[in-house]
Protein backbone atom coordinates (compact mmCIF):
# COMPACT_ATOMS: atom_id res chain seq x y z
CA UNK A 1 0.00 0.00 0.00
CA UNK A 2 3.01 2.51 1.26
CA UNK A 3 4.91 1.29 -2.02
CA UNK A 4 2.00 1.46 -4.49
CA UNK A 5 1.66 5.36 -3.38
CA UNK A 6 5.38 5.87 -2.91
CA UNK A 7 5.70 4.70 -6.82
CA UNK A 8 2.96 6.52 -7.53
CA UNK A 9 4.10 9.68 -6.37
CA UNK A 10 7.78 9.00 -8.02
CA UNK A 11 6.20 8.41 -10.89
CA UNK A 12 4.10 12.02 -10.24
CA UNK A 13 7.52 13.81 -9.69
CA UNK A 14 9.13 11.92 -12.71
CA UNK A 15 7.04 12.95 -15.69
CA UNK A 16 7.21 16.86 -14.58
CA UNK A 17 11.01 16.79 -13.57
CA UNK A 18 11.61 14.64 -17.43
CA UNK A 19 10.04 17.73 -19.28
CA UNK A 20 12.26 20.24 -17.42
CA UNK A 21 15.04 18.32 -18.56
CA UNK A 22 13.97 17.81 -21.64
CA UNK A 23 12.91 21.66 -22.06
CA UNK A 24 16.96 22.28 -20.81
CA UNK A 25 18.22 20.22 -23.33
CA UNK A 26 16.77 21.56 -26.45
CA UNK A 27 17.40 24.83 -25.53
CA UNK A 28 20.69 24.41 -24.66
CA UNK A 29 21.26 22.79 -28.01
CA UNK A 30 18.84 24.21 -30.58
CA UNK A 31 19.73 28.17 -29.98
CA UNK A 32 23.49 27.77 -31.74
CA UNK A 33 21.02 25.61 -34.58
CA UNK A 34 18.89 28.71 -34.53
CA UNK A 35 21.33 31.15 -34.62
CA UNK A 36 20.13 33.07 -31.52
CA UNK A 37 22.69 35.36 -30.31
CA UNK A 38 24.10 35.02 -26.75
CA UNK A 39 23.12 38.20 -25.36
CA UNK A 40 19.63 37.58 -26.52
CA UNK A 41 19.36 34.33 -24.81
CA UNK A 42 22.02 32.45 -23.25
CA UNK A 43 22.26 29.14 -22.85
CA UNK A 44 21.76 27.13 -19.64
CA UNK A 45 25.06 25.93 -18.88
CA UNK A 46 26.48 29.56 -19.57
CA UNK A 47 23.48 30.40 -16.72
CA UNK A 48 25.04 27.38 -14.40
CA UNK A 49 28.41 29.09 -15.09
CA UNK A 50 27.90 32.51 -14.10
CA UNK A 51 25.46 31.15 -11.17
CA UNK A 52 28.59 29.76 -9.63
CA UNK A 53 31.07 32.37 -10.91
CA UNK A 54 28.69 35.15 -9.34
CA UNK A 55 27.69 32.95 -6.34
CA UNK A 56 28.98 34.94 -3.35
CA UNK A 57 27.36 38.07 -4.36
CA UNK A 58 23.98 36.01 -5.65
CA UNK A 59 24.05 34.64 -2.01
CA UNK A 60 24.26 37.88 -0.85
CA UNK A 61 21.51 39.52 -2.80
CA UNK A 62 19.02 36.56 -2.29
CA UNK A 63 19.03 37.30 1.44
CA UNK A 64 18.85 40.75 1.54
CA UNK A 65 15.54 40.19 -1.06
CA UNK A 66 14.61 37.43 0.92
CA UNK A 67 14.92 39.73 4.14
CA UNK A 68 12.05 42.31 2.43
CA UNK A 69 9.90 39.26 1.10
CA UNK A 70 9.77 37.93 4.93
CA UNK A 71 9.64 41.20 7.04
CA UNK A 72 6.79 42.39 4.09
CA UNK A 73 5.02 39.22 4.41
CA UNK A 74 4.84 39.34 8.05
CA UNK A 75 3.53 43.00 8.25
CA UNK A 76 1.18 42.85 5.23
CA UNK A 77 -0.52 39.41 7.10
CA UNK A 78 -0.50 40.42 10.39
CA UNK A 79 -2.21 43.80 9.42
CA UNK A 80 -4.66 41.50 6.85
CA UNK A 81 -6.04 39.17 9.16
CA UNK A 82 -6.25 41.95 12.03
CA UNK A 83 -8.43 43.66 9.77
CA UNK A 84 -10.16 40.06 8.37
CA UNK A 85 -11.08 39.38 12.21
CA UNK A 86 -12.27 43.70 13.02
CA UNK A 87 -14.37 42.87 9.34
CA UNK A 88 -16.14 39.63 9.96
CA UNK A 89 -17.36 40.83 13.81
CA UNK A 90 -18.38 44.16 12.72
CA UNK A 91 -20.41 44.94 9.79
CA UNK A 92 -19.59 48.39 9.92
CA UNK A 93 -16.07 47.21 9.86
CA UNK A 94 -16.48 45.45 6.64
CA UNK A 95 -18.20 48.32 5.14
CA UNK A 96 -14.95 50.90 5.92
CA UNK A 97 -12.08 48.20 5.54
CA UNK A 98 -12.93 46.38 1.95
CA UNK A 99 -13.16 48.99 -0.28
CA UNK A 100 -9.60 50.51 1.47
CA UNK A 101 -8.32 46.85 0.09
CA UNK A 102 -9.76 46.88 -3.08
CA UNK A 103 -8.32 50.45 -3.72
CA UNK A 104 -4.73 48.73 -2.31
CA UNK A 105 -5.02 46.39 -4.39
CA UNK A 106 -5.50 48.13 -7.71
CA UNK A 107 -2.61 50.54 -6.82
CA UNK A 108 -0.03 49.75 -9.57
CA UNK A 109 3.10 48.53 -7.96
CA UNK A 110 5.55 51.26 -10.33
CA UNK A 111 3.70 54.02 -8.93
CA UNK A 112 4.33 53.37 -5.93
CA UNK A 113 8.49 51.87 -5.16
CA UNK A 114 9.46 55.94 -5.74
CA UNK A 115 6.97 57.28 -2.87
CA UNK A 116 8.20 54.63 0.09
CA UNK A 117 12.03 55.35 -1.31
CA UNK A 118 10.75 58.79 -0.60
CA UNK A 119 9.55 57.74 2.92
CA UNK A 120 11.96 55.25 3.78
CA UNK A 121 15.41 56.23 1.54
CA UNK A 122 15.91 53.78 -1.40
CA UNK A 123 18.74 52.07 0.77
CA UNK A 124 16.34 50.88 3.26
CA UNK A 125 14.68 47.62 3.12
CA UNK A 126 11.68 49.37 4.44
CA UNK A 127 10.83 50.86 1.28
CA UNK A 128 10.43 47.07 -0.25
CA UNK A 129 8.81 45.95 3.05
CA UNK A 130 6.23 48.59 2.51
CA UNK A 131 5.33 47.39 -1.22
CA UNK A 132 5.49 43.70 -0.43
CA UNK A 133 2.63 44.64 2.44
CA UNK A 134 0.76 46.59 0.56
CA UNK A 135 0.67 43.94 -2.01
CA UNK A 136 -0.27 41.31 0.61
CA UNK A 137 -2.56 42.88 2.63
CA UNK A 138 -5.67 42.43 0.26
CA UNK A 139 -5.31 38.70 -0.96
CA UNK A 140 -5.08 37.97 3.19
CA UNK A 141 -7.66 40.45 4.04
CA UNK A 142 -10.36 38.90 1.34
CA UNK A 143 -9.22 35.18 1.83
CA UNK A 144 -9.45 35.19 5.71
CA UNK A 145 -12.89 37.19 5.55
CA UNK A 146 -14.36 34.32 3.63
CA UNK A 147 -12.49 31.71 5.78
CA UNK A 148 -14.58 33.53 9.31
CA UNK A 149 -17.49 33.91 7.50
CA UNK A 150 -18.51 31.06 5.14
CA UNK A 151 -18.80 28.79 7.64
CA UNK A 152 -21.69 25.86 7.80
CA UNK A 153 -25.17 27.46 9.50
CA UNK A 154 -25.73 24.97 10.62
CA UNK A 155 -22.47 25.00 12.93
CA UNK A 156 -23.31 27.94 14.15
CA UNK A 157 -27.26 26.28 15.04
CA UNK A 158 -25.67 23.83 16.45
CA UNK A 159 -22.66 26.28 18.87
CA UNK A 160 -26.21 28.26 19.46
CA UNK A 161 -28.07 25.41 20.82
CA UNK A 162 -24.65 24.66 23.30
CA UNK A 163 -25.46 28.32 24.45
CA UNK A 164 -21.87 29.51 22.96
CA UNK A 165 -20.41 33.28 23.59
CA UNK A 166 -19.66 35.01 20.87
CA UNK A 167 -15.71 34.52 21.43
CA UNK A 168 -16.58 30.42 21.80
CA UNK A 169 -17.63 30.69 18.15
CA UNK A 170 -14.62 32.29 16.49
CA UNK A 171 -12.25 30.62 18.70
CA UNK A 172 -13.90 27.15 17.99
CA UNK A 173 -15.44 27.59 14.89
CA UNK A 174 -14.32 30.59 12.40
CA UNK A 175 -10.74 30.45 13.29
CA UNK A 176 -10.25 26.92 12.42
CA UNK A 177 -12.76 26.92 9.76
CA UNK A 178 -10.58 29.71 8.44
CA UNK A 179 -7.45 28.65 8.58
CA UNK A 180 -7.04 27.25 4.97
CA UNK A 181 -8.31 30.04 3.57
CA UNK A 182 -5.70 32.33 5.08
CA UNK A 183 -3.34 29.51 3.74
CA UNK A 184 -4.58 30.30 0.60
CA UNK A 185 -4.11 33.93 0.92
CA UNK A 186 -0.68 33.16 1.99
CA UNK A 187 0.28 31.09 -0.74
CA UNK A 188 -0.90 34.24 -3.33
CA UNK A 189 0.78 36.31 -0.94
CA UNK A 190 4.11 34.69 -0.79
CA UNK A 191 4.73 34.29 -5.27
CA UNK A 192 3.35 38.54 -4.91
CA UNK A 193 6.10 38.92 -2.24
CA UNK A 194 8.91 38.22 -4.42
CA UNK A 195 7.49 40.18 -7.28
CA UNK A 196 7.08 43.57 -5.64
CA UNK A 197 10.46 43.18 -3.78
CA UNK A 198 12.70 42.39 -6.67
CA UNK A 199 10.14 44.86 -9.06
CA UNK A 200 11.03 47.46 -6.07
CA UNK A 201 14.13 47.21 -6.69
CA UNK A 202 14.94 48.73 -9.85
CA UNK A 203 14.18 51.58 -8.14
CA UNK A 204 16.66 51.71 -6.00
CA UNK A 205 18.13 50.15 -3.03
CA UNK A 206 21.96 48.77 -2.22
CA UNK A 207 24.12 46.49 -4.78
CA UNK A 208 23.51 43.63 -3.08
CA UNK A 209 20.34 42.97 -4.09
CA UNK A 210 18.45 40.98 -6.84
CA UNK A 211 16.19 43.96 -8.43
CA UNK A 212 19.41 46.21 -8.49
CA UNK A 213 22.06 43.50 -9.21
CA UNK A 214 19.47 42.48 -12.12
CA UNK A 215 19.19 46.16 -13.10
CA UNK A 216 22.91 46.67 -13.31
CA UNK A 217 24.02 43.53 -14.70
CA UNK A 218 21.36 44.72 -17.86
CA UNK A 219 22.84 48.00 -18.26
CA UNK A 220 26.38 46.84 -18.45
CA UNK A 221 25.63 43.87 -20.84
CA UNK A 222 26.41 41.09 -18.91
CA UNK A 223 23.01 39.22 -19.34
CA UNK A 224 24.38 35.71 -18.41
CA UNK A 225 24.89 37.72 -15.19
CA UNK A 226 20.94 38.93 -14.91
CA UNK A 227 19.65 35.39 -16.37
CA UNK A 228 21.58 33.88 -13.50
CA UNK A 229 19.81 36.57 -11.11
CA UNK A 230 16.47 35.74 -12.48
CA UNK A 231 16.83 31.98 -11.86
CA UNK A 232 17.54 32.78 -8.07
CA UNK A 233 14.02 34.98 -7.75
CA UNK A 234 12.89 32.13 -9.55
CA UNK A 235 14.05 29.49 -7.36
CA UNK A 236 12.86 32.28 -4.13
CA UNK A 237 9.44 32.02 -5.11
CA UNK A 238 9.20 28.29 -5.30
CA UNK A 239 10.97 27.96 -2.06
CA UNK A 240 8.45 30.38 -0.34
CA UNK A 241 5.50 28.41 -1.80
CA UNK A 242 6.82 25.47 -0.58
CA UNK A 243 7.54 26.38 2.70
CA UNK A 244 4.09 27.52 3.24
CA UNK A 245 2.57 24.00 1.38
CA UNK A 246 4.78 22.52 3.93
CA UNK A 247 3.54 24.40 6.82
CA UNK A 248 -0.05 23.77 6.09
CA UNK A 249 0.67 20.05 5.67
CA UNK A 250 1.86 20.33 9.47
CA UNK A 251 -0.43 22.47 10.92
CA UNK A 252 -3.57 21.58 9.08
CA UNK A 253 -3.64 17.37 8.98
CA UNK A 254 -7.24 17.63 8.61
CA UNK A 255 -7.47 19.35 5.49
CA UNK A 256 -8.68 17.61 2.63
CA UNK A 257 -5.24 18.97 0.74
CA UNK A 258 -3.51 17.02 3.13
CA UNK A 259 -5.52 13.89 3.09
CA UNK A 260 -3.59 12.07 0.58
CA UNK A 261 -0.14 12.54 2.86
CA UNK A 262 -1.75 12.15 6.36
CA UNK A 263 -4.17 8.90 5.52
CA UNK B 1 -29.15 19.24 33.32
CA UNK B 2 -29.65 15.20 34.33
CA UNK B 3 -31.75 13.59 32.52
CA UNK B 4 -32.72 11.13 35.57
CA UNK B 5 -36.04 10.06 35.78
CA UNK B 6 -37.62 6.71 35.86
CA UNK B 7 -39.96 5.77 32.84
CA UNK B 8 -41.05 2.80 31.18
CA UNK B 9 -41.17 4.61 27.98
CA UNK B 10 -44.46 3.70 27.39
CA UNK B 11 -46.62 5.87 25.76
CA UNK B 12 -48.30 6.21 28.78
CA UNK B 13 -45.76 8.33 30.42
CA UNK B 14 -47.16 10.41 33.04
CA UNK B 15 -43.67 12.00 33.98
CA UNK B 16 -43.20 15.62 34.45
CA UNK B 17 -43.81 17.48 31.37
CA UNK B 18 -40.53 18.54 29.29
CA UNK B 19 -41.79 20.58 26.50
CA UNK B 20 -45.02 22.33 27.11
CA UNK B 21 -46.64 24.38 23.00
CA UNK B 22 -49.18 26.54 24.15
CA UNK B 23 -50.73 28.40 21.31
CA UNK B 24 -47.33 28.47 19.99
CA UNK B 25 -47.02 30.27 16.87
CA UNK B 26 -44.66 31.28 14.01
CA UNK B 27 -44.77 34.11 11.43
CA UNK B 28 -41.70 34.58 8.95
CA UNK B 29 -41.76 38.23 7.75
CA UNK B 30 -43.92 41.39 8.18
CA UNK B 31 -47.34 43.00 6.71
CA UNK B 32 -47.73 42.01 2.63
CA UNK B 33 -45.02 39.55 2.63
CA UNK B 34 -45.79 37.40 6.09
CA UNK B 35 -46.55 33.89 5.94
CA UNK B 36 -47.87 31.55 8.60
CA UNK B 37 -45.19 28.49 9.52
CA UNK B 38 -46.97 27.45 12.36
CA UNK B 39 -50.56 27.90 13.94
CA UNK B 40 -51.43 27.54 17.60
CA UNK B 41 -49.94 24.76 18.13
CA UNK B 42 -50.72 22.96 21.79
CA UNK B 43 -48.43 20.07 22.13
CA UNK B 44 -47.51 18.67 25.66
CA UNK B 45 -44.79 16.30 25.96
CA UNK B 46 -43.92 14.30 28.99
CA UNK B 47 -40.61 12.83 30.45
CA UNK B 48 -39.25 9.21 28.81
CA UNK B 49 -41.69 10.07 25.86
CA UNK B 50 -40.61 9.56 22.13
CA UNK B 51 -42.70 12.17 19.96
CA UNK B 52 -42.07 12.35 16.23
CA UNK B 53 -43.80 15.34 14.11
CA UNK B 54 -44.30 14.16 10.79
CA UNK B 55 -45.61 16.10 8.42
CA UNK B 56 -45.56 17.15 4.57
CA UNK B 57 -42.84 19.42 3.16
CA UNK B 58 -43.13 22.48 4.39
CA UNK B 59 -45.60 22.09 7.25
CA UNK B 60 -43.44 23.33 9.59
CA UNK B 61 -42.16 20.67 11.49
CA UNK B 62 -38.34 21.61 11.88
CA UNK B 63 -39.33 25.32 12.68
CA UNK B 64 -41.37 23.76 15.33
CA UNK B 65 -38.50 21.62 16.71
CA UNK B 66 -36.18 25.48 16.27
CA UNK B 67 -39.30 27.10 18.69
CA UNK B 68 -38.43 24.14 21.09
CA UNK B 69 -34.86 24.63 20.95
CA UNK B 70 -35.12 28.50 20.98
CA UNK B 71 -33.13 28.53 17.73
CA UNK B 72 -36.04 30.76 16.81
CA UNK B 73 -38.43 32.94 18.89
CA UNK B 74 -41.77 31.97 18.97
CA UNK B 75 -44.59 34.92 17.52
CA UNK B 76 -47.09 34.37 19.38
CA UNK B 77 -47.95 31.99 22.03
CA UNK B 78 -45.44 30.22 24.81
CA UNK B 79 -42.97 27.20 24.34
CA UNK B 80 -41.58 25.97 28.14
CA UNK B 81 -38.99 23.65 28.46
CA UNK B 82 -38.40 22.12 31.70
CA UNK B 83 -40.78 23.92 33.38
CA UNK B 84 -38.96 27.36 31.90
CA UNK B 85 -38.72 29.64 29.03
CA UNK B 86 -37.73 28.13 26.27
CA UNK B 87 -34.63 30.65 26.07
CA UNK B 88 -33.54 29.87 29.46
CA UNK B 89 -33.55 25.95 28.65
CA UNK B 90 -31.15 26.56 26.08
CA UNK B 91 -28.80 28.98 28.02
CA UNK B 92 -28.96 26.37 30.45
CA UNK B 93 -27.88 23.76 28.08
CA UNK B 94 -30.84 21.41 29.11
CA UNK B 95 -31.17 19.78 25.25
CA UNK B 96 -28.84 18.06 22.22
CA UNK B 97 -29.40 18.32 19.40
CA UNK B 98 -29.08 16.39 16.13
CA UNK B 99 -29.61 17.67 12.74
CA UNK B 100 -30.01 15.79 9.09
CA UNK B 101 -26.04 16.61 8.31
CA UNK B 102 -23.41 15.54 11.36
CA UNK B 103 -22.35 18.79 11.20
CA UNK B 104 -19.16 17.12 12.63
CA UNK B 105 -15.80 19.82 12.65
CA UNK B 106 -13.32 17.99 10.46
CA UNK B 107 -10.68 19.98 12.39
CA UNK B 108 -11.42 17.36 15.28
CA UNK B 109 -11.09 13.75 16.11
CA UNK B 110 -14.15 12.42 16.68
CA UNK B 111 -13.58 12.07 20.72
CA UNK B 112 -12.51 15.89 20.00
CA UNK B 113 -16.06 16.59 18.60
CA UNK B 114 -18.26 14.35 21.47
CA UNK B 115 -15.77 16.87 23.82
CA UNK B 116 -17.37 20.04 22.18
CA UNK B 117 -20.34 20.72 24.07
CA UNK B 118 -18.41 19.80 27.18
CA UNK B 119 -16.01 22.64 26.41
CA UNK B 120 -18.01 25.12 25.41
CA UNK B 121 -19.67 24.17 29.54
CA UNK B 122 -15.94 24.89 30.64
CA UNK B 123 -15.32 21.39 31.97
CA UNK B 124 -11.97 20.58 32.94
CA UNK B 125 -9.83 18.05 30.56
CA UNK B 126 -10.12 14.44 32.56
CA UNK B 127 -13.98 15.10 33.28
CA UNK B 128 -14.73 15.80 29.35
CA UNK B 129 -12.53 13.04 28.08
CA UNK B 130 -14.48 10.68 30.40
CA UNK B 131 -17.61 12.02 29.40
CA UNK B 132 -16.68 11.51 25.80
CA UNK B 133 -15.54 8.15 25.84
CA UNK B 134 -18.65 7.11 27.62
CA UNK B 135 -20.75 8.38 24.81
CA UNK B 136 -18.56 6.95 22.27
CA UNK B 137 -18.84 3.24 23.82
CA UNK B 138 -22.90 4.20 23.81
CA UNK B 139 -22.92 4.72 20.15
CA UNK B 140 -20.49 1.46 19.60
CA UNK B 141 -17.47 3.97 18.15
CA UNK B 142 -14.83 3.67 20.54
CA UNK B 143 -12.06 2.29 17.93
CA UNK B 144 -12.68 5.25 16.27
CA UNK B 145 -11.91 7.71 18.82
CA UNK B 146 -8.66 8.99 17.03
CA UNK B 147 -10.10 8.89 13.73
CA UNK B 148 -11.46 12.63 11.74
CA UNK B 149 -14.78 12.51 10.76
CA UNK B 150 -13.91 12.21 7.12
CA UNK B 151 -12.48 8.54 7.60
CA UNK B 152 -16.10 7.39 8.92
CA UNK B 153 -19.38 6.90 7.23
CA UNK B 154 -22.21 8.28 6.72
CA UNK B 155 -24.23 6.22 9.68
CA UNK B 156 -21.00 6.41 11.87
CA UNK B 157 -21.01 10.58 11.23
CA UNK B 158 -24.21 10.79 12.58
CA UNK B 159 -23.71 8.54 15.70
CA UNK B 160 -20.96 10.34 16.26
CA UNK B 161 -23.55 13.81 16.36
CA UNK B 162 -26.10 11.72 18.84
CA UNK B 163 -23.01 10.72 21.05
CA UNK B 164 -22.09 14.60 20.96
CA UNK B 165 -25.85 15.45 21.65
CA UNK B 166 -25.94 13.40 24.27
CA UNK B 167 -22.71 13.99 25.86
CA UNK B 168 -23.94 16.84 27.97
CA UNK B 169 -26.34 14.40 29.63
CA UNK B 170 -29.81 16.25 28.59
CA UNK B 171 -33.45 15.84 29.90
CA UNK B 172 -33.82 16.58 26.15
CA UNK B 173 -32.70 15.95 22.60
CA UNK B 174 -34.23 17.02 19.58
CA UNK B 175 -33.66 15.03 16.25
CA UNK B 176 -34.23 16.75 13.10
CA UNK B 177 -34.77 14.21 10.33
CA UNK B 178 -30.99 13.15 11.07
CA UNK B 179 -31.28 9.82 9.17
CA UNK B 180 -32.74 11.29 6.10
CA UNK B 181 -29.68 11.62 4.52
CA UNK B 182 -28.96 8.21 4.47
CA UNK B 183 -29.94 4.67 2.91
CA UNK B 184 -32.71 2.66 3.87
CA UNK B 185 -30.53 -0.18 5.35
CA UNK B 186 -28.29 1.94 7.30
CA UNK B 187 -31.58 4.27 8.68
CA UNK B 188 -33.13 1.03 9.86
CA UNK B 189 -29.75 -0.25 11.57
CA UNK B 190 -29.69 3.09 12.94
CA UNK B 191 -33.22 3.22 14.34
CA UNK B 192 -32.66 0.00 16.14
CA UNK B 193 -29.56 1.36 17.85
CA UNK B 194 -31.71 4.99 18.88
CA UNK B 195 -34.33 2.43 20.42
CA UNK B 196 -31.76 0.98 22.48
CA UNK B 197 -29.80 4.32 23.90
CA UNK B 198 -33.27 6.21 24.19
CA UNK B 199 -34.09 2.61 26.73
CA UNK B 200 -30.67 2.87 28.17
CA UNK B 201 -30.98 6.80 29.25
CA UNK B 202 -34.51 7.55 29.66
CA UNK B 203 -34.23 10.53 27.56
CA UNK B 204 -37.33 12.31 26.19
CA UNK B 205 -36.55 12.89 22.37
CA UNK B 206 -38.96 14.99 19.84
CA UNK B 207 -37.90 13.38 16.46
CA UNK B 208 -39.05 15.40 13.25
CA UNK B 209 -39.65 12.80 10.09
CA UNK B 210 -41.31 12.46 6.94
CA UNK B 211 -40.90 8.79 7.16
CA UNK B 212 -44.18 6.89 7.85
CA UNK B 213 -42.51 3.59 8.79
CA UNK B 214 -40.11 5.49 10.67
CA UNK B 215 -42.20 7.42 12.66
CA UNK B 216 -44.34 4.40 13.69
CA UNK B 217 -41.62 1.92 14.76
CA UNK B 218 -39.73 4.72 17.03
CA UNK B 219 -42.46 6.66 18.79
CA UNK B 220 -44.81 6.78 21.59
CA UNK B 221 -46.49 9.52 19.90
CA UNK B 222 -46.88 10.31 16.35
CA UNK B 223 -47.96 14.06 15.79
CA UNK B 224 -49.47 14.11 12.43
CA UNK B 225 -48.69 17.93 10.91
CA UNK B 226 -50.30 19.51 7.80
CA UNK B 227 -48.61 22.19 5.93
CA UNK B 228 -50.13 26.11 5.03
CA UNK B 229 -50.67 27.16 8.18
CA UNK B 230 -48.22 24.21 9.72
CA UNK B 231 -51.16 22.81 12.53
CA UNK B 232 -50.75 19.76 14.49
CA UNK B 233 -54.00 17.56 13.05
CA UNK B 234 -53.92 14.67 14.91
CA UNK B 235 -51.31 12.65 17.48
CA UNK B 236 -51.61 9.24 17.30
CA UNK B 237 -50.37 6.99 20.19
CA UNK B 238 -47.86 4.12 19.44
CA UNK B 239 -49.44 1.02 21.79
CA UNK B 240 -47.02 -1.20 19.95
CA UNK B 241 -45.53 -3.09 22.88
CA UNK B 242 -41.48 -2.22 24.33
CA UNK B 243 -38.71 -2.70 23.87
CA UNK B 244 -38.77 -2.55 19.91
CA UNK B 245 -36.57 -4.68 17.60
CA UNK B 246 -36.97 -6.26 13.77
CA UNK B 247 -40.01 -8.15 14.74
CA UNK B 248 -42.01 -4.60 15.38
CA UNK B 249 -42.05 -4.27 11.78
CA UNK B 250 -43.61 -7.41 10.96
CA UNK B 251 -46.50 -7.46 13.37
CA UNK B 252 -50.20 -6.83 12.52
CA UNK B 253 -50.50 -3.62 15.11
CA UNK B 254 -47.22 -2.09 13.17
CA UNK B 255 -48.76 -1.64 9.65
CA UNK B 256 -52.77 -1.03 11.33
CA UNK B 257 -50.68 2.22 13.04
CA UNK B 258 -48.38 2.91 9.60
CA UNK B 259 -52.10 3.12 7.95
CA UNK B 260 -53.80 5.20 10.36
CA UNK B 261 -50.63 7.56 10.41
CA UNK B 262 -51.05 7.65 6.50
CA UNK B 263 -54.69 8.36 6.78
CA UNK B 264 -54.20 11.00 8.83
CA UNK B 265 -51.93 12.70 6.68
CA UNK B 266 -53.96 12.01 3.76
CA UNK B 267 -56.66 13.86 5.77
CA UNK B 268 -54.36 16.72 6.40
CA UNK B 269 -54.52 16.70 2.83
CA UNK B 270 -50.88 15.95 2.81
CA UNK B 271 -51.43 13.44 -0.61
CA UNK B 272 -47.64 14.69 -1.91
CA UNK B 273 -45.87 12.99 0.45
CA UNK B 274 -47.36 9.69 0.91
CA UNK B 275 -45.71 7.86 -1.79
CA UNK B 276 -42.15 8.71 -1.31
CA UNK B 277 -42.32 8.47 2.29
CA UNK B 278 -42.52 4.80 2.32
CA UNK B 279 -39.06 4.20 2.03
CA UNK B 280 -40.07 2.54 -1.26
CA UNK B 281 -38.71 3.52 -4.56
CA UNK B 282 -40.81 3.15 -8.15
CA UNK B 283 -39.02 -0.01 -8.71
CA UNK B 284 -39.61 -2.16 -5.43
CA UNK B 285 -43.27 -0.90 -5.80
CA UNK B 286 -43.51 -2.59 -8.99
CA UNK B 287 -41.79 -5.60 -7.75
CA UNK B 288 -44.30 -6.19 -4.98
CA UNK B 289 -46.93 -5.57 -7.30
CA UNK B 290 -45.73 -8.52 -9.25
CA UNK B 291 -45.14 -10.55 -6.76
CA UNK B 292 -48.87 -9.85 -5.39
CA UNK B 293 -50.09 -10.63 -8.79
CA UNK B 294 -48.08 -13.91 -9.29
Amino acid sequence: MTRARDVARLRGAGLPLLVFVGVLVLWEFSLAALGVQQFLLPRPSVIAGSLAEQGGLLAQAALYTATEVVGGLAIGCTLGIAAALAAARWRAARNALVPIGIAMSSIPIIAMAPITNIWFTSDAAASRMAIVAVLVFFPMLVNTIRGLTEVDPAALELMNACAASEAQILRKVRIPNALPFVFTGLKVATTLGVIGAVVGEYFGGPLAALGVYIQSEAYNFRYNHAWAAIVIACAMGIAFYVAVLVLERVLLPWHASSREVAG
Amino acid sequence: MTGSHDTTGSPEATGRPVVELQHAGKVFGEGEAAVTALESIDLTIRAGEFVTLIGPSGCGKSTLLRLIGDLIPVSTGEVRVNGKPAAQARRGREYGIVFQAPVLMEWRTVQRNVELPLEIMGLPRDERAKRAEAMLRLVELSDFAGKHPWQLSGGMQQRVAIARALAIDPALLLMDEPFGALDEMTRERLNLELMEIWRRTGTTIVFVTHSIPEAVFLSSRVAVMSARPGRITRVIDVDLPQPRGNETREQTRYFQLVTAVREALRQGGAEDVIGDSEGLGPAEAERIRAEGYA
